[in-house]
């Protein structure tokens, strides 16, 4: 038994896996990180949590048997020595699952250890704190299991991961990469959802004052007729408008029910606070990716990689299969090609002088669909002064219809631009992203400064709107009062008192309406341009003159990279106008859960596999870098209408302040004791503040630039293996010519 | 039912997910030959042919050699402990140097604990079909041993190997089978 741990430890180290192994892993911290990312099964922890010993010594049990003859000291050292056997042999057997040893022998020593520790377990505990020790080894095993039994559950709770792994064997692993973002966007809207809804929506619609008390809950009157027409609903009117949907239906009372819920201040964290989640879980994801790339060695070993990882083991279905090797052989053939001739551009100028007009034509482009926005969106703010009801329904929808399509089309005329410009693939791709993202901020942004223009117009109604209010109220005294100053004023019914406008609840209907046509367009382009295409082509192949299927129409491929542009723009939406919305992320679960089953359905029914299948590789992290740049520029209004416009005077809960951050201000001088809010403002005081903001500024300087030493120190790591593996090559060379000299 | 639930208790931390559902596929595979009951650890060995003709397997150009890598007698025939061994390296939780291991030992065809020429060659043939001229070949694992050879031996040791295949961006995403 003991002869063969030697045994095989001598052979691990031969191999060097043991140690080397755990130290590799130690130094590009794979082993432990990853342990730590077994997010699924989360066995990392329980591996972590034991034992930092290493070496394994032999046991020997025969110097236990006199111990109750040796002095308590040596008793002592013993105890010592074995507690240090059984918790390398625990260790053991934790990593025993990451060691390269045939099933049967690892089961073995998996029996052997485990046997070994619990026969000397018990006997550690003789002696002084052998209850305590006892106890603690009980409760330590029956959380490991509970750890377990949990992780299990929580593997077995992941949903829809047969679907994805279907479409991953007849799609291979890009197409499915859609698939497990759009899940992942999932458990991020997930969590948002519960946060706007269990803190900001349920409150209100609990503990809050009901419908029709107060002029912001109520339908106007002249509004009454029509509020519960589906048309004015479908468009969030109505009675969708005077609901907790919306910001403008929240009430100002510092604190509301018998909990003394303290809503205003509950809206502003939570809106503080999705962005800050989203923030944090996007940047953790992408220094997750960043830690699996390894270092970005792109060029070195192009083809060792295209032998050994182009093929995709998740492949399950012959026609993918097929697809996949006819792949790998242009793959290869191309880069025989492009390493064997010097790549010669004969006409060089030509080449550059298209790609020049290609970029030129695209900016026309952009250019002309911004104009096309703004001016639409004009428009629309003059029918809205006209009045709705004498417009046609296109008239009504102008703005998000114009939205919607050039979103969809302007890609396409980008695709046949870029055959002007001749390059790799790969290239092309990263360019077509790169304008399809130009294109959609471009449309976002100049659909922002519309809605500015829109917020200014509100406001200037709401000094209006003030003046005449206080005309009507003193009227209403004078007409009802007369002399007597003591009766009690007249109860007038809410839907029937002027209020101010409310920019911000439009604002939110805004956005809500542009994702609501966004998904119907979607919807409706995914039922038309594949479905019916799929139908068309494999019905009408029996009567028509050329082969529908192999040539022109065909059957469509899934498109990833548009499709994943799609979802994140989608979800820059949802951030921006999550503030004055809430029931936003509510909607976006929905609409992510109906995209997740209609788009499996469509990818299995008409899609066929993509002819070229090769992944833009890294673009993992691209795609996060593009949530993140989107992150950030969709909180940028938001937060500056936070900071610079005052809220409306009369609806949502900050209505009455000065700006809407004056709720945290008000907090602090209510809710805590003295000395706090004396330290806070000690705290927010500029001399600190400023100093703060620099140390931290010089901290991310010296983190900078110690990575970027790490990663010069790399490089001539690398290139030192390179010269020392040349010097043995010609040392060689030179060995071997000594002899033909002599 | 018992006999998985025995046999679970006997193999609680050597692979990397719940067994119960491999233990199934296993048993699947031939229903007459794999007990129930694990418990006598019966010698239950299941032919290549099975293996091979698994969904998740079979358009596998490297099957034959996934299966002889794992398999105990090194001709394919697999136990319930090869298959659970086989699915859990290439299962996604197994970490980066034990599958860097085990692709080596697959596309090592004649065993010797070397890609060498005929290895790369054979290893090249299968992933094309054999579309590629001689010649295309030749010139493929000449750069192939050029790049990654570091201790210039004219063939790849498993050192040179997993020096390569761990900066590879793709690597953990396509030597990977869900099951």
């Amino acid at each position: 038994e003991r002869g063969r741990g030697k045994r095989e430890r001598k052979r691990g180290r031969k191999r060097g896996r043991g140690k080397r192994e755990r130290k590799r892993g130690r130094k590009r911290g794979r082993g432990k990180r990853e342990r730590k990312r077994g997010r699924k099964r989360g066995r990392g922890k329980r591996e972590r949590k034991r034992g930092k010993c290493c070496r394994l010594p032999s046991p020997s049990p025969c110097c236990f048997s006199s111990e109750q003859e040796s002095p308590d000291e040596q008793e002592e050292n013993e105890l010592e020595k074995l507690k240090e056997a059984v918790d390398d042999r625990k260790k053991l057997i934790s990593t025993l699952r990451g060691k390269p040893l045939p099933m049967t022998r690892k089961l073995q020593t998996l029996r052997e250890s485990q046997e070994f520790v619990e026969k000397y377990e018990g006997a550690i505990g003789k002696g002084k704190g052998r209850k305590l020790y006892a106890y603690k080894v009980m409760m330590l095993k029956k959380w490991m299991k509970f750890q377990r039994d949990f992780e299990n559950f929580k593997t077995a709770c992941i949903p829809w991961e047969m679907k994805i792994k279907e479409i991953e064997s007849h799609f291979g692993s890009s197409v499915a990469s859609y698939f497990l973002f759009l899940r992942w966007m999932y458990g991020i809207n997930m969590i948002l959802f519960g946060l706007t809804f269990g803190l900001v929506m349920v409150p209100e619609a609990l503990m809050g004052m009901p419908y029709g008390s107060m002029p912001r809950k109520t339908v106007p009157r002249a509004e009454e007729a029509n509020a519960m027409d589906f048309a004015v609903l479908w468009d969030f009117g109505g009675y969708a408008q005077y609901s907790v949907l919306f910001y403008g239906y929240y009430n100002s009372q510092r604190t509301i029910g018998w909990l003394k819920f303290r809503m205003p201040l509950s809206y502003f964290l939570v809106g503080v606070g999705t962005v800050a989640y989203s923030y944090m879980v996007v940047i953790r994801t992408m220094a997750r990716n960043a830690n699996e790339d390894g270092g970005g060695d792109n060029n070195c070993f192009n083809f060792s990689w295209k032998m050994f990882t182009s093929w995709d083991y998740l492949i399950g279905n012959p026609e993918t299969a097929d697809n996949k090797f006819a792949s790998i052989t242009t793959s290869f053939k191309e880069a025989i090609l492009e390493e064997q001739e010097s790549r010669k551009d004969d006409n060089i100028h030509l080449t550059r002088f298209l790609r020049v007009l290609a970029n030129f034509l695209v900016l026309c482009c952009l250019a002309g669909s911004g104009y096309l926005i703004y001016f639409v969106v004009r428009r629309s703010q003059k029918f809205a002064l006209e009045g709705l009801e004498s417009h046609t329904w296109w008239e009504r929808n102008e703005v998000n219809m114009v939205m919607s399509l050039l979103g969809m089309f302007c890609p396409m005329l980008f695709d046949v631009i870029s055959t002007l410009e001749n390059y790799h693939p790969r290239i092309a791709l990263q360019w077509q992203l790169g304008r399809i993202f130009a294109l959609f901020l471009g449309n976002l942004y100049t659909f922002i400064i519309a809605l500015m223009d829109e917020i200014n117009l509100k406001r200037e109604e709401e000094e209006m709107v003030k003046l005449n209010m206080t005309i009507w109220e003193a009227g209403l005294y004078n007409e009802t009062v007369g002399v007597n100053s003591t009766t009690p004023p007249i109860a007038i019914h809410p839907a029937d008192i002027p209020r101010g406008p409310c920019w911000e609840t439009m604002v939110g209907q805004e956005f809500v309406r542009l994702i609501v046509s966004d998904t119907m367009t979607t919807y409706i382009m995914l039922l038309i341009g594949d479905f019916l295409r799929a139908v068309l082509v494999r019905f009408l192949n029996y009567c028509w003159c050329w082969d529908l299927e192999a040539g022109f129409p065909s059957y469509s491929e899934f498109d990833v990279s548009g499709n994943v542009l799609g979802l994140i723009f989608n979800q820059g939406m949802i951030w921006m106008g999550a503030f004055y919305a809430p029931c936003l992320p509510a909607l976006n679960v929905l609409r992510l859960h109906v995209s997740m089953y209609l788009q499996c359905w469509a990818v299995m029914c008409c899609n066929v596999p993509q002819e070229r299948v090769f992944k833009a590789s890294g673009s993992n992290n691209f795609y996060m870098a593009m949530l993140l740049v989107i992150l950030f520029l969709s909180t940028l209004p938001a937060i500056y209408t936070i900071v610079s416009i005052p809220p409306s005077f009369d609806c949502g809960p900050f209505s009455g302040k000065s700006r809407m951050f004056d709720v945290i201000q008000e907090t602090l001088e209510s809710d805590f004791p003295a000395w706090f809010g004396k330290v806070f403002s000690y705290a927010s005081n500029p001399g600190l503040v400023l100093p703060f903001l620099l140390l931290m500024v010089l901290a991310i300087y010296y983190l900078q630039s110690t990575s970027k030493s790490y990663k010069q120190a790399n490089l001539e790591l690398k290139k030192k293996l390179q010269t020392v593996s040349h010097d043995n090559h010609v040392s060689a060379i030179i060995l071997c010519a000594i002899p033909a000299l002599t | 039912m018992l006999g998985h639930k025995r046999f679970s208790c006997n193999h609680p931390s050597s692979t990397f997910f719940p067994l119960s559902r491999l233990f199934y596929r296993y048993r699947d595979l031939a229903p007459q030959l794999v007990p129930l009951d694990y418990t006598g650890q019966p010698d239950v060995r299941l032919p290549y042919e099975l293996i091979g003709s698994m969904p998740e397997l079979k358009d596998n150009p490297f099957r034959q050699r996934i299966a002889e890598v794992f398999s105990e007698d090194g001709e394919g025939n697999m136990t319930l402990d090869d298959f659970l061994d086989m699915f859990s390296v290439l299962s996604e939780m197994a970490p980066r140097d034990l599958k860097a291991y085990y692709a080596f030992k697959i596309y090592d065809f004649n065993n010797d604990d070397f890609l060498c020429k005929s290895d790369l060659e054979k290893t090249l043939n299968k992933l094309t079909r054999n579309e590629l001229t001689e010649e295309e070949v030749r010139m493929v694992c000449d750069k192939v041993i050029d790049e990654a050879d570091l201790d210039n031996d004219g063939r790849l040791s498993l050192e040179d190997f997993q020096h390569m295949i761990v900066r590879a961006p793709d690597f953990l995403s396509t030597f990977h089978i869900r099951i």
